[in-house]
């Protein structure tokens, strides 16, 4: 190897340098910037339910908006499983290779590219109204508002994946369980979904990763109240949200407290992101 | 062996078996209904108030609406300073961090089974994931704090770029992959120098993957709201100083959404706003799909 | 082609006019015809790539209706009962298939595979009768004494022999009349082949079996009559002995001389 071709090895690898420091400055900045909370409060920010920022009696807990993230993340997931599943049995399965087919997946895929923001004015002006109508909730606020949007927001994350994995099961297994008198759903449940099982868990981890960090849609529509909701129909906020919301008007020990709860947020939706890459990576 | 009575459950099952096809596609059309719903709607709502001004004018202020409402007269002005914005923020996110995300992707094309390797893909695929809120924050902390003091276009395209890193890195790396390896060793065979051979032939013969991977990235950070409202906050001017607060298109709709004298103007810029994403998205695809045909 | 139909008394499968085309006015894959199989015996179908041999036997538990705008004409009776009257899931119970590739269900343990035809079609068995079945069905394939130790393990660790028996075994759990079997040593070395072989030839005792093969010698060695088939078309079926000593079709002939296929 010549003198210019190690001069190109060595430029390479520099530029590969700027995503690890990217990414040690960020922890090391949340850590950072996570300390003085973590400090004053010890473990007992993230188990504490009380957001008080009433200067003298400051007292900041993570656990409205971890109990929030989760319980509209799960929801999410919930809600979103039978129409991502359904659509990946339509796509990969029942009209495969058919121009209906393509147009749903195209049209699932478009889902993927509409903005936080006009998920949560949608939210705000039509589903709303419609929670209210249906008497679930006064305003139309809440938990069970922000999972119908973040279940639809996350369809085309859940499908993109397992539409794959379905069409990868082998053919000849499915002609097996034809050929002894098994009927088409009864293929699948019994042959596509235990082939498929670990790519389809895998797309929908890394779905509900995506539910966790949504902000802007959720923000608009959770109710941000600092609390752990009661019910489904309750309001609440989530880890994001309540950056989103209260950031503006952030100094001191209340910044700090809002980067603690950005630092939760990075390890929760990095460990299941991981999880979710981890069983990917043990499929191929 | 004796003979197992078998109950005839044909029919039953004959039967489930439709219902079950019948479940699949209602929720297969209740998941793009919302998009058609969503889609409808802007439109409806969005297209009447786009006009030249729409494009030319900056947002108004909540007085000029007010005032305008009261007469009954259509609210003034446009989006300019948000486009303006957008463009600015994006672009510089862009230069930030294409060339980056390409060299670390054909770095890793290049090491394929090294541990380092491993570490930055690992890194990426993280990265990927984190929050957009999450790195607002630390863009906070690190460019307003400490290098433009103050709300900047350059803080949010710094916050925008480390979002499209990981994903040109990705993508750069899977459409390297693509490149059939006889082409290269041609062009070592003929003792081409190593630059050259990523200049002449694996980035002209992987362009249009490049070209989608990057379309895609700026379609997805282009509708971003969140890290720009703490890091960009908002101009009600028109700016092009990297180092000032920034409008940008999805700022103002947050902004319009805020204050209901200009509640109204919501729908001409989230249709503006998702019509340009949309048609990225179309555009990436469409250059996708006529790549992996050949 | 009506004169080289062998006469056969009380067949268990009776093909009548079977005509099949895989698109709606298009070219037919199998052309009228007419065939009764005996009974207790194995029957071969023979013939070059393409020449619809594998359609006609998909047709037979109608495997082929798998492809969406197939056209079918004719009728196949099983036992004097007309299988396209009959529901598809009763007609696979009494039509066992064996395909190409060994395809035990990867997911499933040996025991489960064996009785996976009674899991999919929601038949509960009790303990003892499902000890039961899978006994008997693998002792039937020569299986049983090479994996009893390890029933419980995915079928997939099985040499490829192993689990073509294992497919066989899986087909015979429910008894069925008839086993139909679409090249089942293609992908089999010679030792796994000539297991096989020798196990169809016991199986015949007690079952039907058609098989198609475009190994010859395979059919020569194993079946009892034999169908050639060109282009879509039965152009002769004869006692396997009859056709490979005395063939009557020139078509017949070229084949077996090497001068196709």
């Amino acid at each position: 190897m010549n003198n210019s071709d190690k001069i190109t090895k060595y430029f390479l690898f520099a530029g590969s340098f700027l995503i690890l420091i990217v990414a040690g400055g960020m922890v090391y900045s949340l850590v950072g910037g996570a300390i003085p909370a973590f400090h004053k409060f010890g473990w007992h920010f993230i188990t504490s339910t009380n957001w008080n920022p009433t200067e003298g009696r400051e007292s900041y807990g993570a656990m409205p908006f971890i109990a929030g993230t989760m319980i509209t993340s799960v929801l999410a997931l919930l809600i979103s499983i039978p129409m991502a599943f359904s659509t990946s049995l339509f796509v990969s399965e029942y009209f495969r290779k058919t121009p209906v087919a393509s147009v749903l997946s195209t049209l699932v895929d478009l889902l993927a590219g509409i903005p936080s923001i006009v998920y949560g004015l949608w939210g705000f002006y039509t589903l709303r109204p419609v929670i209210m109508h249906l008497g679930l909730s006064p305003q139309g606020f809440g938990v069970f508002t922000s999972g119908i949007i973040l279940a639809i927001m996350i369809i085309p994350y859940a499908t993109s994946l397992s539409n794959e994995i379905i069409v990868m099961v082998p053919n000849e297994l499915k002609e097996a369980a034809y050929s002894l008198g098994a009927t088409r759903m009864e293929v699948i449940f019994n042959v596509i979904v235990p082939n498929a099982r670990s790519g389809i868990v895998a797309s929908y981890i890394l779905a509900f990763g995506r539910a966790l960090g949504e902000t802007m849609a959720v923000t608009m529509l959770i109710g941000n109240a600092n609390k752990v909701p009661h019910s489904l129909f309750d309001t609440g906020n989530t880890m994001a949200s309540v950056i989103a919301n209260q950031f503006g008007e952030a100094d001191g020990l209340k910044l700090s407290s809002l980067i603690a709860i950005g630092l939760l947020l990075f390890v929760i939706t990095a460990l299941v992101n991981t999880a979710g890459k981890f069983i990917i990576k043990k499929l191929s | 062996m004796k003979a197992i009575a078998i109950r005839d459950n044909s029919n039953s099952r004959n039967t489930k078996n439709k219902i079950f096809l019948g479940i699949v596609i209602f929720f297969s059309l209740l998941t793009i209904l919302p998009i058609i719903l969503i889609v409808g709607e802007l439109v409806v709502k969005g297209i009447g108030q786009i006009n030249l001004s729409f494009f030319t004018e900056a947002a108004p202020d909540t007085l000029q609406a007010m005032v305008a409402k009261a007469n009954g007269e259509t609210i003034p002005g446009g989006i300019a300073n948000g486009i303006t914005g957008s463009i600015l923020i994006v672009v510089l996110a862009a230069v930030m961090a294409i060339p980056f995300g390409i060299i670390t992707g054909i770095y890793l094309y290049e090491t394929p089974g090294k541990r380092y390797s491993n570490i930055i893909r690992d890194i990426a695929d993280i990265l990927q994931g984190v929050p957009s809120i999450v790195l607002g924050l630390i863009v906070y902390l690190w460019v307003v704090k400490y290098i433009t003091h103050s709300y900047s276009a350059l803080a949010g395209s710094v916050s925008l770029a480390i979002m499209m890193l990981p994903l040109i890195i990705r993508s750069t790396e899977e459409t390297l992959k693509m490149i059939p390896g006889t082409l290269k060793e041609a062009a070592v065979a003929l003792g081409v120098p190593y630059h050259k051979i990523i200049l002449r032939v694996l980035i002209p013969s992987s362009f249009s993957g490049l070209l989608t991977g990057i379309l895609i990235s700026i379609s997805r950070i282009l509708g971003e709201t969140a890290p720009l409202m703490l890091t960009t906050l908002g101009n009600p001017r028109i700016n092009w100083d990297i180092t000032h607060p920034t409008s940008a298109v999805p700022l103002l709709i947050w902004q319009f959404y805020n204050d209901p004298n200009m509640v109204e103007l919501i729908w001409s810029s989230s249709l503006f706003l998702m019509g340009f994403v949309l048609t990225l998205n179309i555009i990436s695809k469409r250059i996708s799909a006529k790549h992996s045909i050949h | 082609m009506n004169e080289n139909i062998i006469e056969v008394k009380n067949p268990v499968l009776s093909i009548q006019n079977l005509s099949i085309a895989y698109d709606k006015g298009g070219k037919y894959a199998v052309k009228d015809v007419s065939v009764d199989v005996k009974r207790d015996s194995i029957t071969a179908i023979m013939g070059p790539s393409g020449c619809g041999k594998s359609t006609l036997l998909r047709a037979i538990n109608r495997m082929h209706e798998l492809y969406p705008n197939i056209v079918t004409e004719g009728k196949i009776l099983l036992n004097d009962e007309d299988v396209y009257g009959m529901s598809t899931i009763k007609l696979r119970r009494k039509i066992g298939m064996v395909f190409q590739r060994p395809n035990p269900f990867p997911t499933m343990s040996i025991f489960d595979n064996v009785i996976a035809g009674y899991k999919l079609n929601g038949i509960r068995l009790k303990k003892s009768e499902r000890e039961e079945i899978v006994e008997t069905s693998l002792r039937d394939v020569a299986l049983w004494d090479e994996v009893r130790e390890s029933l419980f393990k995915k079928g997939t660790f099985l040499s490829g022999g192993q689990q073509q028996r294992l497919c066989i075994a899986r087909a015979l759990a429910f008894k069925p009349d008839v086993i139909l079997l679409d090249e089942p040593t293609s992908a089999l070395d010679p030792v796994a082949t000539a297991r096989v072989e020798d196990l169809l030839v016991e199986l015949k005792k007690n079952y039907t079996i058609v098989l198609v093969t475009h190994n010859m010698s395979q059919a020569a060695r194993i079946s009892d009559n034999a169908m050639f088939m060109y282009l879509g078309e039965l152009v002769e079926y004869d006692k396997t002995k009859t056709m490979f000593t005395n063939p009557k079709d020139s078509r017949t002939e070229g084949y077996l001389t090497g001068e196709f296929g």
